[in-house]
């Protein structure tokens, strides 16, 4: 996959678990839950989803490493050996 | 499957409070706690007099009260002298912008310094307090600043722009915004530069013992939020209850990790560790499990007060994420929120050496009513046993009267009244408030038993109320901002069972004609909720139905739906007009 790919699939899942976030106005940058106001229950059904689309599982220690999507994509790009 | 008893050892029981708890239960007497207070002369009590104040005057004002640390890593300590003068200076801004004592003043942000100084100051001025949730959403936050006439409102910009900037000047009672920081959005007064200018110095206002403190908002299963008004007496047993069901001493390390958008947060997570002259522990960010782990080793904290949803996700990560870590400081841990299941209280004492000690209590019971205490042996999964100056039983309704059930009968969790955290009122709700009491008891709306031990078991709720990550969320509350989504003609909202959060939030929509299920209708359902209520509160899921079941009188049959559900007999449907389809 590439980052673009795995940069759609992430946003795709996000907005499926938060609708309420436009993904056209959605910066990089942007913290899940400090600027995008996800909860921690957002959070565990979004690794969840993560892990399902494409086969990587998040550790709960590594949570911080997806806060943005920007790092979201690099963390994923890693583990898919990308 | 049954769950051996953790038995304490002599050690355990000879370090706790109250080692033989059953026996200071039984010679109790409310001055006992109330000689853990000063007072004030004439027979006045103010919270913000025994959390901080006294401290000071009794020359403890060099000892930290409150450990902040911030989302990135930022620490910054407040002694209790500080603690009382940016509190006076709080005190002295509100009657600045005109306030009185009796206005209420809200707050609605994360884990800030200030809004712990906010809390406090309000009290110090003779006004009551009302904590809102910073994650709801703008519709939540109006009406509950509707019920109780906020006068005013402290927040950061950010929320103010996000939430509450729309409609603000649609609030007639609301006089003042005051914004966290050195600038604020038009018509707010920035708090930096209005603290700065302020006295540093306050009498602490003489308020009456049943002079209105604070009011929380619980949901109803109809109708709006109901606001139970708390009064400055209630720290009477924020004292007992911190000092019995918490061990809390002064000096002690404390973290309570709930937000003081609930009542938890509030009651445990500012006034009792304070009374108690403790250092109080506040991490400003969400769960994170090495963050958690982190704060409990290096912060040396001695008694942690948490929530089941935060051990199930660390039960989630393991044992080995644990295990790197030193926890040998902890000497209490309790749990409170919603039951704490066996497994979570086993995990706790295999991780970390010692149980998790559950306890119960409502946002209209103001403090702790019934817990596991220190030197109690814990039955995995029950609540423990009534507290000192408690008394608690298990009802059932007859002919208007009740009737107390015998050990392991299920029925309804009441409370004798007049212990003094009782609520005095759910404000301008005379009539929901007198329906709480009923033939001198006080009811709860918990289903649950009492073992032949006298251990408390709790077992669903009476009504439609919903319990998810601890927070008490009304179906109606809900309902009302799903239907106001073009899509949605009808819509009953019920909690499903989820092995992290207790329940989730699950929404039955019919739709109205023009609009057609799809993905897409979902998710913008579901967002339009989101947006209106905030993710705590909103549905996690949205499906569709043809039609809800319904009464003969219209009523949605949440009951039947929930029954369905998880495939239990769906009771008496005598009263079922419409079927679902």
């Amino acid at each position: 996959m590439t980052p673009d790919d795995i940069r759609k699939a992430f946003l795709e899942e996000l907005v499926s678990i938060a609708p309420d976030i436009d993904p056209d106005t959605l910066e990089g940058d942007e913290h899940l839950q400090d600027d995008l106001e996800l909860d921690s229950m957002d959070i565990l059904n979004l690794v969840t989803a993560l892990h399902k689309r494409l086969g990587v599982s998040i550790a709960e220690e590594d949570y911080p490493r997806i806060e943005t999507p920007d790092k979201a994509v690099a963390y994923l790009a890693q583990r898919l050996g990308g | 499957m049954t769950w051996a008893t953790i038995r304490k050892d002599a050690a355990t029981r000879a370090r706790a409070v109250l080692p033989d708890p059953d026996a200071t239960r039984a010679g109790f007497d409310w001055d006992e706690a109330r000689a853990m207070l000063d007072g004030m002369p004439d027979g006045a009590l103010n919270i913000a007099h025994e959390a901080v104040d006294r401290h000071v005057a009794a020359g403890h004002g060099g000892q930290v009260a409150m450990r902040w640390m911030g989302k990135s890593g930022e620490r910054r300590d407040f002694s209790y002298a500080d603690l009382a003068e940016a509190t006076a200076r709080f005190a002295n801004v509100l009657k600045a912008q005109g306030l009185e004592r009796g206005d209420r003043v809200y707050g609605l942000m994360g884990r800030e310094p200030e809004l712990y100084i906010a809390a406090l100051g309000t009290l110090k001025a003779g006004m009551t307090f009302s904590p809102l949730f910073s994650a709801f959403g703008p519709e939540p936050i109006r009406t509950r600043m509707e019920i109780a006439e906020a006068n005013v409102l402290v927040t950061t910009a950010g929320l103010y722009r996000r939430k509450i900037a729309d409609w603000a000047a649609e609030i007639p009672s609301l006089k003042c915004v005051l914004v966290v920081g050195d600038e604020a959005p038009e018509g707010c007064v920035a708090l930096g530069p209005a603290m700065a200018a302020a006295d540093p110095r306050f009498d602490v206002v003489h308020t009456a013992p049943e002079e209105t403190a604070l009011i929380h908002f619980t949901s109803g299963t109809t109708g709006r939020p109901k606001g139970a008004v708390h009064v400055h007496g209630a720290v009477v047993n924020h004292a007992m209850t911190g000092r019995y069901a918490l061990e809390l001493v002064p000096g002690t390390k404390f973290w309570c990790t709930a937000d003081p958008g609930w009542v938890t947060g509030t009651s445990y997570g500012i006034i009792a560790p304070l009374v108690h002259r403790c250092t109080m522990i506040v991490d400003e960010a969400e769960f994170d499990l090495d963050r958690w782990y982190t704060i409990l080793q290096d912060e040396k904290v001695e008694v942690w007060y948490t929530a089941p949803t935060a051990i199930r996700m660390m039960m989630r990560a393991g044992k080995a994420a644990a295990e790197p870590y030193d926890f040998g400081n902890l000497r209490f841990m309790a749990s409170v929120g919603e039951p704490l299941n066996p497994e979570a209280v086993v995990w706790g004492n295999e991780v970390f050496g010692q149980p998790f000690h559950d306890n119960w209590w409502q946002t209209e019971t103001g403090g702790i009513m019934i817990a596991n205490t220190l030197a109690m042996d814990i039955k995995p999964g029950s609540m423990g046993k009534p507290l000192p100056g408690i008394s608690a039983g298990i009802v059932e309704r007859e002919d208007g009267t009740l009737r107390e059930l015998k050990p392991g009968e299920i029925g309804e969790l009441a409370l004798r009244p007049g212990w003094p955290s009782m609520m005095r009122a759910y404000l301008h709700e005379e009539a929901r408030y007198q329906k709480a009491f009923v033939d001198g008891w006080y009811l709860s709306g918990d289903l649950a038993m009492c073992d032949e031990d006298g251990y408390f078991w709790f077992v669903g709720r009476a009504d439609d109320l919903i319990k998810t990550s601890g927070h008490l969320i009304g179906p109606f509350e809900v309902e009302s901002a799903l239907i106001e989504h073009e899509a949605v003609a009808e819509a009953a909202v019920i909690g499903i069972p989820d092995e992290t959060a207790g329940e989730v939030v699950k929404a039955y929509v019919a739709l109205n004609p023009g609009f057609e299920p799809s993905e897409e209708l979902e998710k913008s359902i579901r967002g339009h909720a989101r947006k209106k209520l905030g993710p705590a509160v909103a549905p996690r899921e949205v499906v569709f139905r043809q039609t809800l079941p319904k009464t003969r009188s219209g009523k949605i049959m949440r009951r039947l739906l929930k029954a369905r559900e998880l495939g239990l007999p769906e009771g008496d449907i005598s009263t079922l007009e419409t079927d679902e389809k």
